[in-house]
């Protein structure tokens, strides 16, 4: 089952193609995930699915509903973070809440205790008398995320929700995700932490100068990119006397060595390992312990992006 | 139903944010009885009679576009408004809940110079529907004619001047202070094009019976503007969202 459905969608602004012809799904209960760098085009493509930003072109549809024609239809289901804490710093936490319960339509009771199960939710219960004004930012950004639940939507956008706040909220959140995701929430999420989409996404894809460039689950996009497979092999002595031989003996396999010790045997395919480990065993050395190394979402994301991860990291209008 | 409950929050979240806090319910009374003290000084001459429609659009017009200068162009700022923008709601709705809070506070802040007046001359012989009725009008046009200042501006400070702009020549070419009649011929046409304009004449009938139109064109001529204005306004909402 298709949730969304984004058709050769292309923003401009003047001249600038800040979104370049992208087309993607995102399947129901699942969290896919939009990974790319400041600029690359993530809050113009979100805005425009949650109906805020006209596209230049291209079609969207959430649950079958047409986002273009009939914004207001679609928002009913949608929860939506944006980028920054936007609730009103004169309400409390509390009133807050109710406030966004009652924007959708709800009905007095059931959006106050609605919002009482959010604060207790996001253990916010003592702060739901304070002013929104005086939270911190983790605080902030985890009455905004409440805020977006308050009519629980089926579908929850969520823009760079772990940016700039302290590691325990952010902790917080990301369970909290994970939690609405096995309720049957569908989530399309902004990050340009490649840790956080590879924890929490189902599917990423990769954003860069508004394309996507790829994507897939991490296993597909791991697949995606030719990698040799290594393998680490710890030994009971020094081996480096015993390279060469080991390497004339199996001509598939490259062998460097890393400490006296460890080897890494590196080859095209997989391959069986007994042969390897009882010519060791022939030559009185013993395998203590054999592992795959795999490649890192990292080191995929470099390769396919051309991207150093340094300048994913960078926060907006960071150093 | 879910329109009104929208509606009702949306207005509720305004008055009881803005309009209610104490530097704006003191601006609310403050300006007016003060532009109402300055006029009573200063032309000791004339009735305060002749004073009161001038002072009543004076004081709705400021108020109203100040305060849609706040409350729109803050929670533009602190992108709050997004909120509003995105909820299931339609613009007209949205639009409606927004001037409501403004038209009211217009309202309140019209009452002010004619209390006021009250403690020093007999009122009886006004129109008092009529002048409600304007009253209304000319704080639904002022709000509208700051709603779409306030989507234009940027920022509280860039809103207040746009306003201005427009407040000052609006209250010299409306006929209170000086008479349509006696402004020089190229400015004439400009005096026809404001709502301001049509709304005094109708408190100047309904306060002195000393009105240049007839009331049925006034009326016609504000609910004309309103229209327009609330289309204006509204294009202008949706445009931003092309960029
Ligand atoms: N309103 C705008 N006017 C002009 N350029 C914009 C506007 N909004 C975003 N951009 C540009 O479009 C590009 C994509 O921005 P954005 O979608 O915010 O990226 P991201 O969320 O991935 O950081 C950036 O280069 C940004 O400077
Ligand atoms: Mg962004």
């Amino acid at each position: 089952m298709t949730m969304i459905c984004v058709k050769n969608l292309t923003k401009k602004y003047g001249n600038f193609t800040a979104v370049d012809d992208i087309s993607f799904d995102v399947k129901k209960g699942e969290i896919f995930g939009f990974l790319g760098p400041n600029g690359a085009g993530k809050t113009s493509t979100i805005n425009m699915m949650i109906g805020l930003l006209k596209p230049n072109s291209g079609k969207i549809t959430i649950n079958e509903i047409d986002v273009i024609k009939q914004a207001k239809k679609a928002q009913e289901i949608m929860g939506i973070v944006a980028d920054e804490s936007n609730l009103y710093n004169e309400m409390d936490g509390f009133a807050n809440l109710c406030f966004c319960g009652a924007l959708y339509g709800m009905g007095k009771k059931e959006r106050e205790s609605k919002a009482r199960e959010l604060l207790k939710l996001f253990r916010l219960q003592d702060a739901g008398n304070r002013p929104f004004k005086a939270y911190s930012k983790g605080m902030k950004r985890k009455l905004t995320i409440a805020a977006a639940l308050i009519h629980s939507p089926e579908m929850l956008f969520l823009d760079e929700p772990t940016t700039g706040i302290d590691v325990e909220s952010s902790r917080q959140i990301r369970e909290l995700i994970l939690q609405l995701k096995n309720q049957g929430t569908t989530i399309f999420i902004t990050t340009h932490y490649i840790e956080e989409a590879e924890r929490l996404c189902d599917r990423i894809a990769f954003i860069v100068q508004g394309k996507i460039v790829a994507s897939g689950t991490v296993f597909q996009l791991m697949n995606n990119v030719s990698h040799s497979h290594n393998i680490n092999l710890i030994t009971n002595k020094d081996v480096q006397d015993y390279t060469t031989a080991l390497q004339k003996r199996f001509k598939e396999i490259t062998v460097t060595v890393k400490k006296p010790d460890e080897l890494v045997i590196k080859t095209a395919k997989r391959i069986p390992l007994l042969p390897i480990l009882k010519f060791l065993h022939e030559k009185d050395i013993e395998v203590y312990e054999a592992k795959e190394i795999h490649p890192s979402l990292e080191d995929v994301f470099v390769k396919l992006t051309g991207i150093e991860t340094s300048v994913l990291q960078k926060e907006k209008g960071g150093f | 139903m879910k329109s009104l409950i929208a509606f009702y929050n949306i207005l509720k979240k305004d008055i009881t944010n803005y309009y209610l806090k104490p530097p704006n319910i003191s601006w609310g009374i403050i300006f007016p009885l003060s532009w109402t003290m300055m006029q009573l000084l200063r032309s000791v001459d004339s009735s305060i009679l002749e004073l009161l429609p001038g002072l009543i659009s004076t004081s709705v017009l400021f108020g109203t576009t100040s305060m849609l200068a706040v409350t729109i162009t803050f929670e533009r700022s602190g992108r709050s408004f997004e909120r509003l923008l995105l909820a299931p709601i339609s613009l007209n709705t949205l639009m409606l809940a927004k001037i409501t809070g403004t038209i009211l506070f217009g309202m309140f802040n019209a009452f002010v110079p004619i209390i006021f007046a009250g403690f020093f001359i007999n009122l009886s012989d006004i129109n008092w529907i009529i002048v409600i009725l304007a009253v209304f009008l000319i704080a639904v046009t002022s709000s509208l004619m700051g709603l779409l200042i306030a989507v234009s501006a940027q920022q509280v400070f860039e809103a207040q001047t746009i306003s201005n702009f427009f407040r000052f020549p609006m209250l010299f070419l409306c006929g209170l202070f000086i008479p349509i009649s006696s402004l020089p011929v190229f400015l004439k046409p400009l005096s026809y094009c404001l709502p301001l304009t049509y709304g005094a004449d109708i408190l100047k009938g309904a306060i002195t019976s000393n009105n240049s139109f007839s009331y049925t064109l006034c009326f016609v001529m504000l609910l004309i503007f309103t229209v327009g204005l609330f289309t204006v306004s509204k294009y202008a909402i949706e445009k931003k969202q092309n960029q």
